[in-house]
């Protein structure tokens, strides 16, 4: 279908640019773009990179899709992201003895809860003493990095490192019985597995659901929801205490999974690979549809590995890269215009930006 | 003692300017309907842009020229993707900011490639003025582009309250149907303001370059740009509020690296979140005042029949 | 046991594909290095990368070819990195960051025939039965002790400022050092330390600097690549600075007096011979004053120029 293809257009488009500067640059773009695309997908365990990348993207582009829907932006992934990560952990230093099982459900459920607690802190100071959620959050993001980072530095810090005398910012390897199992022997883990259950769960939740209908009408139409009855300020809180739990969620498998331990280097992007701000790419590449929001997730995932995979081949500068996919990102945004006109049925997907009345399908000119 | 307030209050001046200048340039945008979330990405595209221009030339008025139109460019690229293609403008504003920093990097590295200093706007005493004891050595002592900073604030607030152009920015903002109807140019005023958002977000990024730090690093802004966005909504789409509140996070930064500076037995990560965490917290307790986010911010314009 | 049968599958394949790429460079002895800034970054990701060259400049690009991903801040990213350098034949991958060990301990077993190396630290994990992962440090607290008693020497005021990023790893280890050299020479002298909470913020490093300019240092130091700002002030006030990891004597020649320069060719060259020996792994190497690793250059002119400056002042009391 035509609408699918605009947005494809608009990445190659950007490809197409990126291909001049690396050319300008002294390399050859076909080498270049074939290392990317084995980067992403060149091998089993290149497949497993790019899956567990886009594993925490999908986690965070639930959230947002979920907070999006209401009409709220919520930026604050990279924070949210480590209070579930941090609470995880420290439950798992702290009951190291409890059956792996047991203690994986548990470390889960309060990454989760500190997830949406992050949020809800945002969401409440919202509802009750009107301060903008953007401005919470962001600041939220740097209170839970450098709180993390103090934890790291002495509190939980590895006791070996202690010893050994290098003090490295990082807690002990969490026990064994922990780590979420391996699907197949490679980084890939069964966290993915939750996060495409959560996607579906977050579907039944927004279209199946009386909580979830009323979410979608916040964010389409808000004198309406309001006209109705639905108490409007509580829902945009709920909506956002929810994202927060997703992406926080998202935390916690990140450290079960992949890293089985919490580390610092300063900022929190060494822990988040900034999922915090690309998850909400990924939502918006997949239509802010939970399900859409897996194949986006898995295309930004593999365009993440496959350029880290560029730069050791061609030794391209890494800012390349990050310029590219800043560029592809206002692409495939700016191509949107086309898609809607394209299109000259309301689509429920593209409107819940609006925090009033419903845009005229007329154009502008 | 005095000593002590005296450089507090001077290096909150200095860490405010670039707030002021970018928080400013997107108070403006939002009057008029547009968010803009790549601020930091403009800043550093400025901040580069002026460097590289004084590290060739030597001229810093060259150099904050450059940065001038750079971000005037980039302006017109946002206000492009956000008013024209009526783009979703939260992810767009962040693809600018990936762009923005990649872009930013990869010109150093190719271009300059080792870190180095310039000699950038040196501090310029105000005649007479800087002679007041305490206030003169705090306020009258800084560099040219603190001096424009601040100046900002009140011209600003002319601009949006007392001329035709600033009551235009702010109904395009508020009521974008009324004042289509009245003649007004809804896109070309949001041109306008996202453009003016881009030079200042641009200035605010020379400022660091070649005036506060005098340097340029890959992610030179370290996340500013997103704090200056956060002010915006402190500052209730006000000039004087947002000076307020860029003044009030600077103040309590300065004060955090006295206190571990001194000694004083806090965690260090404590401190460096005080900022963070006042700023919040005022916000809260000025819970009781009206605010009115314009009403068709982040929504693009469309005319209906 | 289903994971033997995975290692013994992956071993057999990393033997392909290494026979593969004997075909192509037999002699050259190829490293890949990923590190987590720049290599421009006037300190520890530069350090490195300018050993390597070093390395390679000494014995020819033929005999000794070396590959690099920077600013490989995301660990995932980092991993991933690694586990592709090593499946593609390379003899020695360095993990140049502390946060890297982890995703070490689990990709080395992978790759019996590949070499890995990390640092800052010291552990080799041999405990958990891997022998081909070295570890390296930098005893910067030795040099830092150095600088401090330098430091200790210029000031007129007696009262330094240390600026570093956090409380960890070799920046610890360096303000510890330093401390205990500048109290060591002047007991009653004062060192005050603050922390900007991350690698880069350059704008609360300068304005720390001025801070510490403030409360009356004459004299300041700082670790991590923020300390540009930093420099930048000093530069500017007239103040003296002490640098490390890398020389930071071009950034403001008029008052950096000496830079600890950490030489990683100290630690290479014995790894790689052992490497080549057919020794994977399992030694720790550091780099001390000792073994020339750790290198003090001072700034002659700064030195000189300050001294005669301070005695034509009469800041300096020659007792004779």
């Amino acid at each position: 279908m035509l609408m699918n293809i605009i947005p494809i257009g608009a990445f190659l488009l950007a490809l197409l640019i990126g291909a001049i500067v690396i050319a300008i640059l002294g390399v050859n773009p076909l080498i270049a773009y074939q290392a990317l695309l084995k980067g992403a997908f060149g091998s089993m365990n290149a497949v497993a990179d790019t899956v567990v990348k886009a594993t925490p993207l999908l986690f965070v582009g639930l959230g947002i899709c979920i907070a999006f829907r209401a009409g709220v932006l919520n930026i604050g992934g990279e924070g949210q992201l480590v209070a579930g990560a941090l609470s995880a952990t420290i439950v798992c230093l702290t009951f190291p003895n409890l059956p792996g099982w047991m203690l994986i459900i548990i470390a889960l459920l309060v990454g989760l809860l500190s997830g949406a607690i992050w949020a809800g802190i945002a969401g409440f100071l919202k509802a009750y003493f009107n301060v903008n959620e953007i401005l919470s959050t962001i600041m939220l993001n740097y209170i839970a990095a450098y709180g993390m980072n103090y934890l790291l530095s002495g509190p939980i810090m590895d006791p070996l490192q202690i010893e050994l005398g290098s003090f490295i910012p990082q807690t002990a390897r969490l026990t064994h019985v922990v780590d979420l199992p391996r699907l197949i022997p490679t980084r890939l883990h069964f966290g993915t597995v939750i996060a495409v259950v959560f996607a579906v769960l977050v579907y039944i939740f927004l279209w199946r659901t009386t909580i979830g209908f009323r979410i979608r009408m916040i964010g389409q139409n808000i004198q309406a929801s309001r006209a109705s009855g639905i108490n409007v300020q509580k829902y945009m809180v709920i909506a956002f205490v929810l994202s927060g739990a997703l992406v926080g969620l998202g935390g916690a498998i990140e450290v079960l999974g992949i890293h089985h331990r919490l580390f610092t280097d300063g900022s929190v992007s060494g822990f988040t690979g900034s999922a915090g701000f690309n998850g909400i790419v990924a939502a918006l590449f997949g239509q802010l549809h939970p399900i859409g929001t897996i194949p986006a997730s898995l295309l930004l995932g593999a365009l993440l590995t496959g350029a880290n995979k560029m730069q050791r081949v061609v030794q391209v500068p890494s800012a390349l890269i990050g310029a590219l996919n800043g560029l592809i990102v206002i692409f495939v945004v700016g191509s949107e215009y086309l898609r809607r006109r394209q299109t000259r049925r309301v689509e429920p997907t593209t409107k819940t930006e609006s925090n009033s009345q419903n845009k005229n399908k007329k154009e502008n000119k | 003692m005095e000593a002590i307030i005296i450089g507090i209050v001077k290096s909150a001046i200095r860490l405010a300017t670039p707030y002021l200048y970018a928080s400013i340039g997107e108070t403006i945008g939002q009057l008029s309907g547009v968010l803009n979330l790549g601020v930091d990405g403009v800043m550093l595209m400025g901040a580069f842009s002026a460097f590289y221009t004084v590290l060739k030339t030597g001229n810093l008025w060259l150099g904050l020229l450059v940065a001038i139109v750079v971000g005037a460019i980039f302006g017109l690229l946002i206000a492009f993707i956000n008013v024209t293609l009526k783009a979703e403008q939260g992810i767009s504003g962040i693809g600018v900011y990936i762009f923005g920093l990649g872009l930013s990097s990869l010109l150093f590295r190719t271009m300059v490639g080792t870190v180095q200093t310039v000699s950038g706007f040196p501090p310029l005493s105000v005649p007479w003025l800087s002679t007041i004891p305490v206030m003169g050595k705090i306020f009258f002592q800084q560099n040219i582009l603190v001096y424009g900073a601040f100046a900002l604030v009140p011209v600003s607030w002319f601009v949006l309250n007392k001329t035709p152009l600033g009551l235009s920015i702010r109904a395009v903002g508020q009521h974008p149907e009324a004042a289509d109807s009245l003649g007004v140019n809804i896109v070309r005023i949001r041109y306008f303001t996202v453009i003016l958002g881009g030079i200042l977000s641009g200035i605010a990024g020379a400022s660091l370059s070649i005036a506060l730090l005098n340097v340029f690093q890959q992610n030179l802004t370290n996340g500013m740009g997103f704090i200056a966005v956060a002010l915006v909504y402190f500052g209730a789409w006000r000039p004087k509020t947002v000076l307020i509140g860029a003044l009030l996070f600077s103040t309590v930064n300065a004060i955090q690296i006295w206190i571990q500076v001194k000694g004083i037995n806090v965690p260090s990560d404590f401190t460096l979140m005080l900022p963070y965490i006042v700023t919040i917290v005022v916000l809260a307790a000025m819970a009781k005042r009206r605010i009115h986010p314009p009403t068709a911010l982040n929504k693009p314009f469309e005319r209906g029949e | 046991m289903k994971l033997k049968k995975n290692i013994i599958i992956l071993i057999m394949i990393s033997i392909l594909v290494l026979s593969l790429g004997f075909g192509a460079s037999a002699k050259a002895f190829r490293v890949a290095v990923i590190m987590p800034s720049s290599i421009s970054d006037m300190a520890f990701s530069q350090s490195m990368y300018e050993a390597l060259v070093t390395i390679q400049e000494e014995v020819g690009k033929e005999n000794f070819e070396f590959v690099y991903s920077e600013n490989m801040f995301v660990v995932a990213d980092a991993a991933a990195a690694v586990r592709d350098y090593a499946s593609e034949g390379y003899d020695l991958v360095i993990a140049h960051g502390s946060q890297y060990g982890s995703s070490l301990m689990e990709i080395a077993p992978d790759f019996p025939n590949t070499s890995f190396t990390w640092g800052t630290s010291v552990n080799t994990f041999s405990d958990q039965g891997i022998t081909n992962i070295f570890a390296y440090e930098a005893r910067s607290e030795e040099g830092g002790y150095v600088c401090g008693v330098l430091a200790a020497k210029l000031s007129q005021t007696g009262i330094i400022g240390v600026i570093g990023p956090i409380e960890t790893g070799d920046a610890k280890l360096y303000v510890d050092g330093f401390k205990a050299g500048v109290l060591a020479t002047k007991p009653d002298g004062q060192v005050n330390v603050n922390w900007t909470g991350s690698f880069s913020d350059v704008a609360l490093a300068s304005e720390a600097a001025q801070t510490h300019i403030n409360v009356g240092a004459d004299v300041l130091t700082g670790t991590a690549q923020m300390v540009v700002g930093a420099i930048g002030v000093a530069r500017q006030r007239g103040v003296l600075w002490f640098g490390t990891q890398a020389n930071q004597t071009s950034l403001a020649p008029e008052v950096v007096v000496a830079n600890q320069v950490y030489d990683w060719t100290v630690v290479l060259r014995p790894m790689i011979q052992l490497i080549k020996e057919g020794k994977m792994g399992g030694t720790t190497y550091a780099l001390t004053l000792a073994n020339g690793g750790l290198k003090i250059v001072v700034n002659q002119e700064v030195l000189v120029e300050k001294t005669i400056q301070d005695i034509i002042e009469g800041k300096i009391n020659i007792e004779l």
